[in-house]
């Protein structure tokens, strides 16, 4: 009897096919059967974001997906993020405002943000706090991080 | 305050290993993957206390999959000695006690017995069909209950040290100290106002937001190579050669990025479990906790009773001050009870003063260095009691931790002298800042303020360089990077080369390929690895002056460097220009830098918060905080902010929210992170910074560390404007919703 399944899906607009166990979720899928490291996993259960990721136009926290849920999906990942070797103003502004110290969240939080000015471009201070209240620093004091948003969100604005 | 010019330092260059965070790129301690792989599981504890009668690992090695199970039995068997743990002198026997079990088990979550298998499930399952058999004993989970007479005894072979002598004692106590200054009586009966309370603060962890993870080959030339995350990748290579009984040079330790520390990175856990696994499946075997594994596993940091009692004069003047302070040390001796003691009365210059410590061992997890060990819980109390002296007094309380400052030449109670600190400078600009005198208003707020102290470390650190034909410099250090010090030190060098900060390339390189270098923890890396990097600067600048000399036929000390251009009489020449010469001249230029500073200055902070309580809940909103901090010289600013912040957050989160729910027999209630409350981004306000700047009259530049005071003061300024809201002075930590509720209504009656 086979122990894996196969699942098609489409990862930072690549077609992706892999195999994996049903009891693997989809951030073990990522990081250990795809070699997509760059979601991190902070806690397993759902209560840190580290391992947030867009499916289907939403976040999730990809450690509360089963790998064969994302059949047929339309996953992003940090590493979809930046459009080849040009940074997201996301990113950009993360650097530019040391919005990261030991970075270990910050790929959560740029996947969080992203999905937050993708559907609201002006966000003030409490909906920026409010979106990102599911992603733990333990770091900045989200200060640097909530700042490195609005830097964004001005960047992007005057892109349009 | 600094005055002096800098090109580089006082910068907010983009961190050199910034793009490689930002994209998912970097190579965190779980990230790594090796041909063959073995994934690890550790079975732990159920019980708090229980003697281990026996370990049944059959069931578990007969699983398909499996391919290795290890217990304490397979540790090696060596005379006991002490090791330096880097923060800490500790009996190695304790070290590998904490890493597997061995005869009795001391808190739930203590690892008993470890499985690698072809997958982490497999793994998971077969920890699972471990049988052990355990005779429970009764635990004792408090400082004050475990130092009863009658109390559990945890360790039969531990007997108090009472004033630096062993007593032959047994007990739970493994030790009192006592620090006195002047004649405490004499200093109490000139007081006019006398203010006395009891304090307790909860057990806190770290919250560091990656799981500990390593990953072990036990090579066949029998070499152990270890790639993990750390703060101190020499600890892990001594402390894993000490436990595995091996000379410390077969083992190499690989340090990744590290998501987060505060301390609590700096013991080892898993390291020789792997090593074991890896030997016998003679396969590479990675452990990663999970985060129960983390909060159950690892080191938070002690909860206190401490009791302080301080007395004042009518001028204003603190005249006694007298400290009674018991750690819970968990389940092996090292509460953090020894620099909390230093740190109590450390911001005050007072005549007459007495402190006694208590290092209590308790069945919690063995507790580690969280930002400050020690000082938060000692800050709390103190700056709780002078808040209180103060409003006695009429006075207002910047004005009355101003008259007694500690200031260069005040002698702290545990012996040093300070040399010139910044504490009146931080209380001055505490009083300056536009929100100590911004209005409040509206009914259930309060303003509170505090200051707090950290002494920070000096220790070893090693630094290279060489020099690239572009101009350009590689920077070797071996100090792991857990808040963007890989630029801060090279920036140090940058400073010193007269190039950009863009211009050095940094590597925290493994241990096999850099000189010795102590954990990142005390705040001593942009300090003391910075210090380093200055050195070797020098050493590189040295040389190319040489060089300069031999292309200009001159007296090398005829040649200057002034940024980033030598000159001798009319002729001069770019860093870069020169750099492209240097195989006509001699060959590669490299220069070394290596420095064990004995101290490191001390850095003081305070913080200034507004707070809105909720009388029906008892909820506490942050509406308002502003933190101060003496940086020395603040080399990358916006990263000293980012520590101020940072430490304000979880000092914070430890004032308002965070403790270890303990059920009586010893079990974590709440260990996950949705239960163990830390503050999210909807918790907190902006956190103003201002940092002040007394330059560290030890260091080249003048750097203070700056990673840790600034997590001293929060939880005592918030008490304080919980106070001043509400008319009650909480001084139990956390002051969470229940309890702030409670003193609300026990007032009211």
């Amino acid at each position: 009897m086979p122990t894996t399944v196969r699942v098609e899906c489409t990862i930072n607009d690549e077609t992706r096919e892999f195999l994996c166990e049903p009891r693997q979720s989809l951030l073990e899928c990522l990081r250990d059967v795809l070699g997509l490291t760059g979601t991190k996993e902070g806690c397993n259960d759902g209560n840190c974001g580290s391992c947030t990721v867009m499916m289907d136009g939403r976040i999730v926290p990809s450690c509360l997906v089963l790998g064969v849920e994302s059949q047929g999906s339309e996953i992003t990942t940090i590493e979809g993020v930046a459009r080849g070797s040009e940074l997201h103003p996301l990113q950009t502004a993360f650097l530019e405002s040391a919005a990261l110290q030991c970075g270990i969240c910050t790929p959560g939080f740029i996947v969080a943000a992203k999905a937050l000015l993708d559907r609201n471009p002006r966000p003030d201070e409490h909906e920026i706090r409010l979106w990102l209240a599911n992603n733990l620093c333990r770091c900045t004091g989200y200060d640097k991080i909530i700042r490195a948003v609005q830097q964004a969100a001005a960047t992007l604005q005057e892109a349009k | 305050m600094s005055t002096q010019e800098y090109a580089v330092l006082g910068t907010r260059p983009v961190r050199h290993d910034g793009a490689d965070k930002v994209t998912g790129r970097a190579i965190y301690g779980a990230d790594i993957h090796l041909a063959g792989l073995l994934q690890g599981a550790i079975l732990r504890s159920p019980h708090a206390h229980a003697r281990i009668v026996r370990i049944d690992t059959r069931r578990a090695e007969a699983l398909p999959g499996v391919k290795a199970v290890v217990t304490a039995a397979d540790l090696a068997v060596s005379q006991d000695r002490i090791v330096d743990l880097g923060e800490g002198d500790t009996p190695l026997s304790y070290l590998r006690g904490n890493v597997l079990a061995s005869g009795k088990v001391l808190y739930k979550g203590h690892a008993v017995a470890a499985v690698a298998a072809a997958s982490l499930h497999v793994a998971e399952e077969a920890a699972s069909l471990i049988d052990v058999e355990y005779e429970p004993l009764p635990c004792v989970l408090t400082t004050l209950d475990a130092m009863r007479e009658d109390a559990p005894i945890l360790h039969d072979g531990l007997r108090t040290t009472e004033f630096g002598e062993k007593t032959g004692r047994v007990s739970n106590v493994a030790e009192h100290f006592r620090h006195e200054l002047g004649d405490v009586s004499a200093g109490f009966a000139e007081a006019d106002v006398v203010v006395e309370h009891e304090f307790r603060t909860a057990t806190v962890h770290q919250g560091y937001i990656e799981p500990h993870t390593a990953t072990v080959l036990w090579n066949n030339d029998g070499r152990i190579l270890v790639w993990c995350s750390t703060q101190g990748a020499f600890v892990v290579r001594d402390v894993t050669a000490c436990i595995l009984d091996v000379p410390v040079s077969r083992v190499k330790v690989t340090p990744l990025e590290i998501g987060g520390g505060f301390g609590g990175k700096i013991p080892v856990y898993l390291e020789p479990v792997a090593a074991l696994l890896s030997k016998k499946s003679g396969r590479p075997v990675k452990i990663t906790m999970t985060r129960r594994d983390v909060f159950e596993g690892t080191g938070p940091t002690p909860g206190s009773v401490i009791r302080v009692k301080m007395g004042a004069r009518k001028d204003g003047r603190i005249v006694a001050a007298q400290a009674w302070m018991a750690y819970e040390a968990g389940a092996y001796p090292g509460a953090m009870v020894g620099p909390g003691a230093m740190c109590v009365f450390a911001a005050y210059d007072i005549a007459n003063v007495v402190v006694d410590g208590f290092d209590v061992v308790v069945n919690k997890p063995s507790t580690a260095a969280y930002r400050a060990p020690g000082a938060t819980n000692a800050a709390f109390a103190t700056e709780s009691v002078v808040d209180e002296l103060a409003e006695k007094l009429g006075l207002d309380p910047l004005e009355f931790r101003l008259k007694n400052a500690a200031r260069e030449g005040t002698r702290r109670a545990d012996g040093p002298k300070y040399p010139r600190i910044g504490c009146v400078e931080v209380i001055e600009a505490m009083k300056n800042h536009p929100h100590y005198s911004a209005p409040l208003e509206g009914p259930n707020r309060g303003r509170g303020v505090a200051i707090g102290f950290w002494f920070n470390a000096g220790l070893p650190s090693s630094c290279t360089l060489s020099v690239n034909a572009d101009g350009s410099v590689n920077l070797v250090e071996g100090s792991t990077d857990i808040g963007g010090t890989r630029t801060s030190v090279a920036m140090q060098a940058a400073e010193v080369l007269g190039i950009g900060a863009e211009d050095v390339r940094p590597e925290v390189a493994d241990t096999d390929s850099v000189g010795f270098t102590a954990v990142t923890g005390g705040s001593r890396v942009t300090f003391a690895t910075g210090w380093a990097a200055y050195e070797a600067a020098q050493d590189v600048v040295r040389q190319m002056k040489e060089r300069a000399a031999k292309l200009w036929e001159t007296d090398a000390a005829s040649v200057t460097l002034d940024h980033g251009v030598f000159r001798s009489g009319d002729r001069s020449m770019t860093f870069r220009d020169l750099a492209a010469r240097l195989g006509e001249t001699g060959g590669p230029v490299t220069g070394r830098g290596a420095v064990n500073p004995r101290s490191a200055g001390g850095s003081f902070s305070g913080c200034i918060a507004d707070v809105q309580v909720d009388p029906e809940t008892g909820k506490v909103d942050v509406l308002r905080f502003t933190a101060v901090q003496d940086a020395g010289k603040a080399i990358h600013p916006a990263y000293v902010e980012g520590q101020m912040q940072g430490g304000s957050a979880q000092g914070i989160g430890w004032a308002l929210n965070e403790e270890y729910h303990m059920s009586p027999d010893g079990a974590m209630q709440n260990a996950s992170l949705l239960d163990y409350r830390m503050p999210t981004a909807l918790d907190l306000p902006m956190i103003d910074t201002v940092i002040v700047e007394v330059p560290n009259p030890i260091h080249p530049f003048g750097v203070r560390g700056v990673g840790e005071a600034n997590i001293v003061p929060p939880p005592a300024t918030l008490a304080n404007a919980i106070y001043h809201a509400t008319g009650v002075r909480l001084r139990s930590l956390p002051m969470n919703p229940p309890a702030v509720a409670e003193a609300i209504w026990s007032k009211e009656g």
